[in-house]
């Protein structure tokens, strides 16, 4: 603690001479150069495969590409066709959107209910509750479960069951049906969603203060939805911030359970994601600067979206 | 009001309940974890059903006949395919063990700094680090695949492990993890003439035991269902998720076995995290995103 105190009064004393900055900057990192050689391992992966691609990627957006030709400036052209041009793109943007709007807030909420129950229980069926509803994210790539379920025969477990209990006589193609495609993506997205924010929320419940509370208590709060209101979430704000960048995230990025359930690209493009619409062209069609140019675009989508959400998030409480 | 205070803390758990809203909570409880818990026991369910079970009508949930048929068949498989199932099982291990290891040890040294000291660049790092938090991989997917074949790395294992040791959430959860770590305690090891590095080792990693455990859980049970994506197309390098695509390609007749493969695949990741629940809801204590 101590030397981190005299090492931020440092550059204040030598601050007067600004052809120093360089010398204290040089010496500061000289100085420092077991931690830059710790963390060069991982920083190196780190930029070359998310930072960089980042910036690689937007650059990309303002040509043409084709993996064989050298890449061709089109400026803002790629755009231009992108929300001009492209039907399906709309398409896979309103598909997102909708998707986004229903599992994102409706998951992160069922994140935080189920925490706050379980919160409630013996600590042994906590740890039990908490493995339930936690299990489906760790088997995530068993969703093919569902597959059996909303199967189109009558041997698809949905259908078998509303035949046999009379609701209908013909079996549901569930999966090829545009009317239910979207809807069943939904509900396994939810199934999968329970994951590390929910585990956040489990934690950050355990370690609000209790004396604060008892405290509430004393001071006039009469039921649990006050102490929620008034105590339990303002205290737990660092944790909803961290809930909510890795729920909108996921919310935003839906791909792989509407491949694994609805084909790619699926029945006349009704579970068309920004996402599959990326894959489309960058791994199928081959036009990297097209393709960039939708991945930019989900970039910024998430980005604003994350930034937009934690802005919301200070309000609580207040 | 100073015995009203002690009446409160005597029964500090019934502050603020009211019975029938509690018992409404727990239902809905019950009745979700329900909806969670159905299919994956329906999953397991049916790596025990005998064939001419698993296409009854209407369709039974619980196994009549359980029985292991499905795994013998499975054993069968693995001896008479083209490329042995155990050969996908062990490219799955190869690349779940070195990424998971490899991505705790990575993440470890790079987060002891930005958790605990300030120089040049350490802020700005760690906020580009949760800023990566913000959108998913897709986004970096086409540079990513230009970046694999310049460096020769399609179609190798590399290609799956290399990317996933730099994952930013197990770099965030551990530095808010190692935050904890008293100061004092490195300012001991520091005038007892440690160097960085052993500090690093000695002293920062036995102390975030939890922590790895937690990124164990995280990293695991994504590269353990990895489906080589699109960088493998060796059918010697490509994984057990693969295999199970493949068998279940395969038709009505393979059904019973890729019931089996789905349990082994679903298993694993399930076991390790009721062995490490504890230390996970410890570290996630720390998760909180700061403003």
């Amino acid at each position: 603690m101590q030397a981190e105190t005299t090492r931020q009064a440092m550059p204040n004393l030598i601050r007067p001479e600004k052809k120093s900055r360089w010398a204290t900057l040089r010496r500061e990192v000289t100085k420092n150069k077991h931690y830059y050689i710790l963390m060069s391992p991982y920083m190196l992966i780190f930029f070359t495969f998310t930072v960089i691609p980042v910036v690689f990627s937007m650059a990309l957006s303002f040509f043409y590409f084709n993996m064989l030709e050298f890449p061709r400036f089109v400026g803002w052209q790629n755009y231009a066709r992108l929300f001009l041009n492209d039907d399906i793109f709309m398409m896979a943007l309103q598909n997102t959107f909708m998707f986004a709007v229903i599992t994102g807030p409706v998951s992160y909420i069922a994140c935080f209910i189920f925490a706050w129950i379980i919160n409630e229980l013996s600590p042994k069926v906590r740890a039990l509750m908490t493995l339930i509803f936690y299990a489906p994210s760790l088997s995530g790539n068993v969703f093919f479960i569902w597959l059996i379920v909303f199967s189109g025969d009558r041997y698809g477990y949905l259908n078998g069951f509303l035949i046999k209990f009379g609701f209908m006589l013909e079996p549901i193609q569930w999966l090829t049906d545009e009317k239910y495609i979207l809807a069943i993506v939904i509900i396994v997205q939810l199934w999968l969603s329970l994951g590390t924010s929910f585990l956040a929320f489990i934690a950050g419940l355990q370690n609000v203060d209790k004396s604060m509370i008892e405290a509430g208590a004393v001071d006039g709060i009469k039921n649990r939805w006050q102490e929620l209101w008034f105590i339990i979430l303002p205290s737990m704000r660092p944790q909803l911030m961290f809930g909510a960048v890795i729920q909108i995230t996921g919310a935003l990025a839906v791909a792989d359970i509407s491949i694994a359930l609805a084909g790619f690209p699926s029945v006349n493009y009704a579970a068309h994601t920004i996402v599959t619409h990326l894959m489309d062209y960058g791994t199928i069609r081959f036009e990297m600067g097209y393709a960039s140019a939708i991945a930019t675009i989900l970039f910024g989508i998430m980005i604003g979206t994350n930034k937009l959400t934690q802005k919301l998030l200070r309000k609580v409480g207040e | 009001m100073v015995i009203k205070k002690i009446a409160v803390l005597r029964v500090p758990h019934k502050l603020n309940r009211s019975f029938s809203v509690s018992f409404l909570l727990f239902l809905l409880l019950a009745l979700f974890g329900a909806f969670m818990a159905l299919p994956l026991l329906y999953a397991v369910n049916n790596a025990f059903k005998p064939l001419d079970e698993l296409f009854i009508f209407p369709p039974r949930f619980f196994v009549n006949n359980p029985t292991m048929d499905n795994f013998y068949d499975l054993v069968a498989l693995m001896g008479n395919s083209w490329v042995p199932l155990s050969r996908y099982i062990g490219n799955t291990l190869l690349i779940t063990v070195i990424g998971t290891a490899g991505h705790i040890l990575l993440a470890s040294a790079a987060a002891y700094p930005l958790a605990k000291y300030q120089f040049p660049g350490s802020k700005a790092l760690f906020s580009i680090v949760v800023l990566s938090l913000m959108f998913s991989g897709h986004v970096t997917a086409i540079p990513n695949y230009m970046v694999m074949s310049w460096l020769g790395w399609i179609n190798t294992h590399a290609s799956i492990i290399v990317p996933s040791l730099a994952f930013s959430l197990g770099l965030f959860l551990m530095k808010q993890f190692m935050e904890q770590i008293p100061n004092a305690l490195l300012e001991a090891a520091k005038i007892d003439g440690a160097n960085e590095y052993r500090i690093f080792w000695n002293i920062v990693m036995p102390n975030v035991k939890p922590a790895w455990l937690t990124l164990m859980i995280l990293q695991f049970p994504a590269l353990w269902g990895t489906d080589g994506g699109n960088f493998i197309y060796s059918e010697k390098l490509k994984t057990l998720h693969y295999a199970l695509g493949q068998i279940t390609a395969g038709g009505i007749a393979r059904a019973g076995v890729g019931a089996a493969v789905a349990l082994l695949l679903m298993v694993v990741p399930i076991a390790l995290f009721i062995i490490s629940q504890s230390s996970v809801m410890q570290t996630m204590a720390t998760s909180g995103l700061k403003e």
